[in-house]
Order: structure tokens, then sequence, then C-alpha cells
């Protein structure tokens, strides 16, 4: 076998072990689900009238709230990655998986891309739940693929982070900690329930260098009659980079890991 | 990205199959787990590592298997170096970890499977191996169910199994039988005994109990405050200690300790005196005889005895002997005392 199809099988093996755990996790599949049901009902009834405010480019909220939730969504299952990754720490786990001869970085990339699949199919369910309610997606399937890219990208940046921090702080207070903090202020300060029009100009400031909110406006440019495709480029680029650094971060911990075993 | 080839060279015939060199670890928080550890194992044997809670076992092993670095020192496994190629030492080694490993959502025959692909096995190749494995380790059955269901026996077995995939030169098992009833520990021991005789194969053992070492193991380091004390077979550890061990209790902490140590050393017989508190041990000939002598002595001296006993020398009073404190103390210092621990050592 040569090492790059050694590399790849690796990364393969890795990866449907990782999916085999969700599948076999139904209370978990149910929540990733359920969760932003209720979101998009809570939200889509609460915020109902803004839409009248003006600067939502339609005239039904539902419609500009669907990538909203499909990007929070994302972001709120993917923060907690590290304590997958901790429960493997404390296990043993990984551990066993560091002293065979299988590489790092197919560790990570399992993690990566298990994540991704999850992130994908919830942004699917979301996009259905969304059309089922009455949302309308003008930049049809092309714009709703940009949007489950960018979200599995923020999904990557986030769940690599977490990772990250599961297997330095090993601790899951401190991941419980920084989560609770961050969620709110990291979703609020975007552009998922109100148009950007609406917001303060300084909220508006911080929501432009807020990845979030990148995802958000990648998806929602993407999905409009007309979009702008220089604006998906490059919120799309900035998560793309971010995605790159994040995972090879969280690949660099194996090191402080080692330190601390 | 490693190499999935040129990590098969076979060790050197005659050369070692483990080597330590004046390996030390400090971990954050200024706790040093390894002072200088130095052990060879020589291929084809069992080695045991004995020593309490704390002592600097796992250590050792994490860095054996290349799972830690040490600050200092080198090391050698399976004929390749630990820190420059982990890589050649990994695909010649099975580890079994002090806690389990396996993962408990997937199957023991998954987890042998994936285990196994890890390694470059595939196909039939693979399918044999874990069948011979399930077989083997009596998880034919089980091993169709997910292993969060096992009992602590058989998540053991299974990862004494995961160790085996791939045929491994050298074995490392980190305290196989902390946490198993009797009856699976006897089990355990009969499949280490086993796997001894495999041809081979080497086993690095780490244990805290004393009978344990002593039954499977054909050299033992006893290890102290992360470094081997002492070295050697089981039975020449135990034949240094001449004679018997009598164990002395007296009513209060001894007035004046070398007082009695002068007055029960002058007695014939007697090789060894050590008083610590209360407790008094002195290495004696024919102990059963020496001990009316013994106590006459302490009486003069002034010191009431609350109790004797006599025993045969164990591997605890080796320990005792060459670490200057009980096996159980030493447990007892760091604070996880177990209690199975002065049994195992004090039965023969
Ligand atoms: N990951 C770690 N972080 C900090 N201290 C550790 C770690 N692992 C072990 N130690 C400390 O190092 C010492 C040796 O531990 P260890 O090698 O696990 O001993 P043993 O296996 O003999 O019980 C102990 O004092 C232990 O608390
Ligand atoms: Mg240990």
């Amino acid at each position: 076998m040569n090492t790059m199809t050694e590399s790849l099988a690796q990364n393969w093996f890795m990866t449907q072990r990782q999916l085999k755990v969700i599948v076999r996790q139904p209370a978990y599949l149910v929540m990733m689900l359920v969760q932003p049901a209720i979101w998009l009902f809570l939200f889509g009834n609460l915020f109902k009238k803004v839409v009248e405010l003006g600067g939502f480019g339609t005239t039904t909220y539902l419609d500009y709230l669907v990538p909203g939730i499909v990007v929070m969504s994302a972001l709120s299952s993917s923060m907690w990655a590290g304590m997958g990754t901790l429960e493997e720490i404390e296990r043993g786990t990984l551990n066993r998986f560091l002293t065979t001869p299988v590489s790092r970085g197919a560790l990570m990339n399992a993690n990566v891309v298990q994540n991704g699949v999850s992130t994908a199919l919830q942004s699917v369910i979301i996009v259905l739940l969304g059309k089922l309610g009455g949302a309308d997606y003008p930049g049809g399937i092309t714009g709703l693929v940009v949007l489950i890219l960018a979200s599995v990208l923020l999904g990557a940046i986030f769940g690599a982070l977490s990772n990250a921090m599961g297997m330095l702080v090993r601790q899951r207070e401190s991941i419980i900690g920084v989560n609770t903090f961050l969620m709110l202020p990291l979703t609020f300060l975007s552009t998922a329930f109100m148009a950007p029009a609406q917001m303060p100009g300084w909220m508006q400031s911080i929501a432009d260098w807020n990845p979030v909110n990148w995802a958000m406006v990648v998806g929602r440019s993407a999905m409009a009659d007309n979009p702008d495709w220089g604006l998906v480029l490059s919120r799309g680029g900035g998560l793309l980079v971010l995605t790159v650094v994040a995972v090879w971060l969280s690949t660099r911990t194996f090191r402080s890991y080692q330190k601390s075993v | 990205m490693q190499s999935s080839q040129g990590s098969a060279l076979p060790a050197r015939a005659g050369a070692p199959a483990v080597q330590a060199h004046e390996l030390t670890k400090t971990y954050p928080g200024d706790v040093t787990a390894l002072s200088g550890m130095s052990l060879t194992v020589e291929a084809g044997t069992v080695f045991g590592l004995l020593g309490p809670n704390g002592a600097g076992k796992s250590t050792t092993v994490k860095i054996l298997t290349t799972l830690a670095r040490p600050d200092s020192g080198s090391a050698t496994v399976a004929g390749h170096d630990a820190l420059r190629h982990p890589d050649r030492v990994r695909r010649a080694i099975g580890v079994v970890a002090q806690k389990s490993g396996a993962d408990p959502m997937a199957t023991g025959r998954e987890n042998l499977q994936l285990q196994g692909r890890l390694y470059g096995l595939r196909g039939t190749d693979l399918t044999r191996r874990v069948d011979e494995l399930l077989e083997r380790f009596d998880l034919a059955e089980a091993g169709k169910r997910q292993v969060k269901g096992y009992s602590g026996g058989m998540q053991r077995r299974l990862d004494v199994a995961l160790g085996l995939v791939h045929r491994p030169e050298v074995l490392f098992l980190d305290e196989p039988t902390t946490g198993l009833d009797p009856e699976a520990r006897t089990a355990m021991w009969d499949e280490i005994a086993r796997l001894a005789g495999d041809e081979g194969l080497t086993i690095l053992l780490t244990t805290h109990y004393l009978e344990e070492a002593d039954r499977l193991a054909e050299r033992i380091a006893i290890v102290d405050r992360g470094r081997v004390v002492v070295e050697g077979t089981p039975d020449a550890l135990k034949g240094e200690l001449r004679g018997d061990a009598v164990h002395l209790e007296l009513r209060a902490q001894a007035q004046d300790a070398d007082v009695l140590r002068a007055a029960l050393a002058a007695l014939p017989g007697v090789h060894e005196v050590l008083i610590d508190g209360r407790r008094i041990s002195v290495r004696t000939e024919d102990g059963a005889a020496a001990v009316p002598a013994l106590l006459a002595a302490l009486e003069r001296a002034g010191a009431a005895v609350a109790a004797a006993t006599v025993a045969r020398p164990s591997l605890d009073d080796v320990y005792l002997r060459y670490a200057g404190r009980r096996f159980s103390e030493a447990e007892a210092a760091h604070d996880t005392p177990h209690a199975e621990l002065v049994t195992a050592g004090g039965a023969r």
C-alpha cells in the first residue's frame, strides 16, 4: 500500500467510526433536529412583524430566518464537539489510537468530517422544515448548496476550536462556560434575526467581523433573487481561511496534549 | 503522515526488546513522575514493573509506547529509538493501557476490526485474525454487542485482544488486572501466562499487586518515586532476604529506637532490624523460634508488644528493604489506598 492510499484509508476508517457513534445515539439525532425546529417556530413567530420595518429583502420573515437558523444550529452543535474529545481522552480511546500507526491528521480530520456531515444533514432538515412552513428560496438549489457549505465551514471552525479546547483544558466546565458565554453574543451580534439596516451601527460593525455572520451573509447572498457573488466569495473565503487555521491549530494541540498526558 | 513500510525490521537478535535509560519526567505543577528510570527487558521474557500507585509505572509505559515524551533520557523499543522514530515503535508494539480505551459505542468485533485496519490488516486476513482473537478471549458471542454492556473482565480481555491484533513483538500491559474481581483476575493471569509462552512475545507488565508480579514475571523491577530501586528474579529478590520476617507492633511509640535496635540486633540469628514508629520488622533465622527471644529483649528494653507476626519473605519485604517503607504506606502516601494490596502481599 502506498502512503497516500494508506493515509486516505485511515481518514476513512476513523470517520466511519465517528459516524457510527452518531447514528447509534438516536437521542442525539433527535435533539439535533428538534432544537432547530423549535427555534424556527419560536423566533419565526416572535419576530414575525419585524419584517415590516424593511431592509430584509423579503416580505416573509421566515424567508429571512431560515439561513439564520441553519447557521445558528451549525454553531450550537459544533461548539460541543470538544465534549466528545474529552470523553475519548477520559476513556483512554484517544491514547489507544495515539499508540497505533494512525496519523494525528486522520484523527482530527475524522472529527471535522463527522461534524461536517452532521451539520449538512441538520441544515438540509432545517431548509425542508422552512419550506414546509412556507419559506421561499428564490436563489434555488445553488443558493441552498452554498448556504449549507457555509454552515459546514462554520461548524468545522467551531468544532475544531472546541476540540482543541477539550484537549488543552480537559475540563467540561470550561467548555460549558465558554460556550454559554459565546453562543448568544455570537448569534445576536449577527444578522440571524435582524436585517443589518435595522441594527444599531456599532452592532453592524461588530457583525462585520463575526464569522457567524459571514456564514449568514454567504448563505443569504447566494439565496437571493440576484446573488451577490462578490460577497459570497469574500466572506466564504474568510470562512475557508479560518477553517484551515482552526483545523491546523487543533492538530497542533496534539503536541501539547502529548506533554500533559 | 507516516510511512507504512520500513518499520517491520525485527529487533537485532540478542538485543534487548526494551531499554530505558535515565528517563525523567516532570508534569506541570512540579509533579516529578520519573527521576532516572532505567530498565532493560530481554526479548522473549515477561518483565514486571512493580510499585505502589504514583510510583511512575504508567508514565514509564506512556513514554515507551510513544504517547508521552520524557524531559530527558532515552528509550529503545523493539530496536527502534522511541523518541526519534515513534512511528516505527508503534508498528512493533501492542499496548494495553491502564484505562480501557475500547470504544463503548462500537461492538467488540468492530473495535478489533478498526484496530487491525490501522495496522494495515485487510480483507480475509483481518476477518480471520479478529475471529481468532474473539475466540481466544472468550468473546465470540459478546463480540456482536456494544462494548458499553461488557463486564469489567470482558472489557479487559478485549483490551488485551486489541493490543494483539497485529501480532506485536512487544506487549505492554499496564495494570491488566486492577479492578477485576478475583475470578476474572485469575483468568487474566492464565491468559497472560499463555501469551508469555507464545513464541517470541516480550511482555512488559506493570502491577501494584505483589502476588501478580511474583506469579507472572521472570524478572521484576521494584519502582519507587520514579526510579527502579531493585531488580532481579522474584526468587533472587526474596532469596536476598535471608530467613523470615518477624513483624512486631508496639503498644506505644519506641522511646529510644536506637536502644531497641541494638537490643534486638544483638540476639543470635538476627540479620536486620527496621524500626518505623510503633512497627518493628526483624529479619531473622527461623522466625517462629526467634519470637520469644525478641519479645523478651523488648520487654527488658521497656517496650510493650501489642502484636507479633511471622512471615516468609515476600516481595513486600523486598520493597520495604529497598524503598525503606511498606508498600501499603507508599500507597497511602499517594492517597489512594488499596486494601487488597496488603492481603496480596501478606498472603505468603
Ligand atoms: N497526566 C498527568 N498530569 C499530571 N501528573 C501526572 C499525570 N500522570 C501522572 N502524574 C503524576 O505522576 C506521578 C506518577 O504517576 P503514574 O506514572 O501514573 O504512577 P503509577 O502508574 O505508578 O501509579 C504521580 O504523582 C501522578 O500523580
Ligand atoms: Mg498507573
